[in-house]
């Protein structure tokens, strides 16, 4: 079943945003992917804005996978990937955000366009489907450039 | 609100377990109300004031900010609130000679340290491991630099201050007992190294009430022979997993907690309550939380069963001689001993932690390791095995099905479901 999602390992980046501590999301969903034949970078808890930038600079990762789960993720998120997206060489990079992103639950779903609009290209709010997300890392590929994105 | 060790000695001394909630609110009125309550609960308590996490990384520019808001904080801002607020705060204790602890998470404690001695509290815990590697970003020697002058501070402080080492606890789930020991043991023999005279050991409730049981009693036997010139007791934390959906399977696994705390000679249990899985639990939630907890502890005897020995002690202290072998000082022997992989903790993403061992759930529920990297621990082939991402899933919720099922299957009434 796994077979089809095989095909290409990508090289992924794995992060939270700064403001949250939580690290089981983030073992999770390293043994995932690297079961799906990607190689993963963790870069662990709290992960500072610019570090994240930095990291995917010198790394030049296939995607950024951004996982948090403490509530600030709208917040966090949308400043993060403002950051991630001022940078010429990363407005491309596929970016992705999942996990429990805001602390009203179901309210919740309709922000995601907020955060795609932001600069994301996809967003795993709690609950979405686990094949959607590992079909998304298997395929994406560099988005086009923003519109009207900054010089 | 002084006399923490001499209040739970003189409990643990006539039989009755004290019981402590997580308590910590912002709103001065509310961490006041909150104290008092704890208090006057039914039960033999002491009094939690838990500190915010912008206060746990040292950023008092959002607390601040949120203060000016009128934005609510997950904890009170101790460094950063005025002191006659805060001697309000503490006033009734105080009134009533109520022990008062402060919990906190930070890996560069001075400045809370600091906050606490200036109020007169004599309580708090933590350490230069347990409240690093698990939250933090902090490399490990500068939480050692940190926490050993705070220590001493706090060491100096006028009293019988007491520090509890969080070691027994690291990250709250699948860390096997005998490293919880081994690191609760090595922050206990860092603090007195440090001058403190009085100290607590913690251990975490896990996945089997069994080696759980076998755990506290290593424990106990570890700190008679490595601490017997301190004042020590041990605290049992409730679960820190992914808990219950149900309030029955959560009051179960607390009242098992309580059990397990007052059979393996505890003296002090650290409680959740049902809604912490949601949100953070309201004063009354907590008080009835500790009422539970201190009612099933009241029906147990506490003479202690026979436990099984399955080897975790023995494991426990073949891990803290490897360590102590490392450096004369314990501080350093810790930052070796990371730095080499003699301790490695399972799951643990910090940059200092060799990440190289993995611990799974067997068929009995008990904790075993999958790999153990390089610490000095006998490996058995049957166990050695890779962690898949699904498996890693039912670990993770393997207590929370445990305890849901039977009420989910057993007809009772959905109200007790919401």
């Amino acid at each position: 079943m796994l077979n089809h999602l095989r095909d290409e390992g990508r090289r992924v980046l794995l992060c939270t945003v700064s403001s949250d501590s939580h690290t089981w999301n983030l073992v999770f969903l390293q043994l995932l992917l690297e079961e799906h034949g990607h190689d993963v970078t963790n870069l662990g808890s709290c992960t500072p804005d610019d570090l994240v930038v930095a990291r995917c600079l010198s790394d030049r990762p296939d995607l950024l996978v951004i996982s948090t789960v403490n509530g600030h993720g709208h917040a966090d998120g949308k400043r993060l990937i403002t950051k991630l997206r001022r940078e010429p060489a990363l407005r491309t990079l596929p970016v992705v955000i999942g996990g429990k992103l805001g602390i009203a639950g179901a309210a919740d779903v309709d922000r995601a366009g907020e955060l795609v609009e932001a600069g994301f290209d996809a967003v795993f709010a709690e609950g979405a489907d686990l094949s959607g997300f590992n079909r998304f890392v298997s395929t994406a590929r560099e988005r086009r450039s923003l519109e009207g994105a900054a010089p | 609100m002084t006399g923490f060790a001499t209040f739970v000695r003189a409990a643990h001394a006539a039989g009755h377990l004290v019981v402590q909630p997580r308590m910590g609110f912002s709103d001065p009125a509310l961490m006041r109300a909150g104290l008092v309550a704890t208090r006057r609960a039914h039960a033999t308590t002491v009094g939690t004031v838990t500190l915010d996490s912008y206060t746990r990384v040292g950023d008092y520019a959002a607390v601040l900010a949120a203060a000016a808001e009128g934005t609510p904080l997950n904890g009170y801002p101790i460094v950063t609130t005025d002191d006659a607020t805060t001697r309000h705060v503490l006033s009734d204790s105080a009134r009533h000679g109520f022990p008062v602890q402060v919990r906190h998470g930070s890996p560069l404690p001075g400045d809370i340290v600091d906050a606490l001695v200036a109020l007169g509290l004599d309580a708090t815990e933590g350490g230069p491991v347990s409240y690093c590697l698990p939250y933090s970003r902090v490399p490990l020697r500068e939480s050692v630099t940190a926490w050993s002058r705070s220590v001493e501070a706090f060491a100096a402080a006028p009293g019988e201050p007491h520090l509890e080492s969080f070691g027994g606890c690291m990250l709250g789930q699948l860390c096997p007992p005998s490293l919880l020991i081994a690191l609760t043991i090595l922050e206990g023999l860092f603090f007195r190294r440090r001058g403190i005279a009085s100290l607590s050991l913690s251990f975490t409730q896990q996945t089997s009430a069994e080696q759980d049981a076998e755990a506290l009693h290593a424990l106990r036997r570890i700190a008679a022979d490595l601490l017997h010139d301190v004042d020590h007791h041990i605290v049992v934390y409730a679960y820190m997993g992914v808990h219950p959906r149900t309030e029955a399977g959560s009051l179960a696994l607390l009242a098992d907690a309580a059990r397990l705390a007052v059979r393996g000679g505890a003296a002090r249990l650290i409680v959740k309550t049902p809604a912490e899985a949601h949100r953070i639990p309201t004063i009354a939630e907590n008080v009835s939380s500790l009422e539970h907890a201190a009612a099933v502890a009241r029906t147990v005897g506490p003479e202690e069963p026979a436990v099984e020995d399955s080897g975790v002690e023995a494991e426990a202290r073949t891990l803290i001689a490897a360590v102590l072998d490392l450096h004369e000082d314990v501080g350093e022997a810790l930052v070796r001993a990371f730095s080499a992989g003699v301790l490695d903790v399972p799951y643990c993403l910090h940059a200092d932690n060799a990440g190289r061992s993995r611990a799974h759930v067997d068929g009995s529920g008990r904790l075993r390791w999958s790999a153990v990297g390089s610490m000095p621990i006998a490996r058995s082939d049957q166990d050695l095995r890779p962690v898949t991402s699904g498996a890693l899933l039912g670990y993770l919720h393997r207590v929370e099905q445990r305890y849901d099922h039977p009420v989910l299957t057993d007809g009772t009434p959905a109200a007790v479901l919401s």
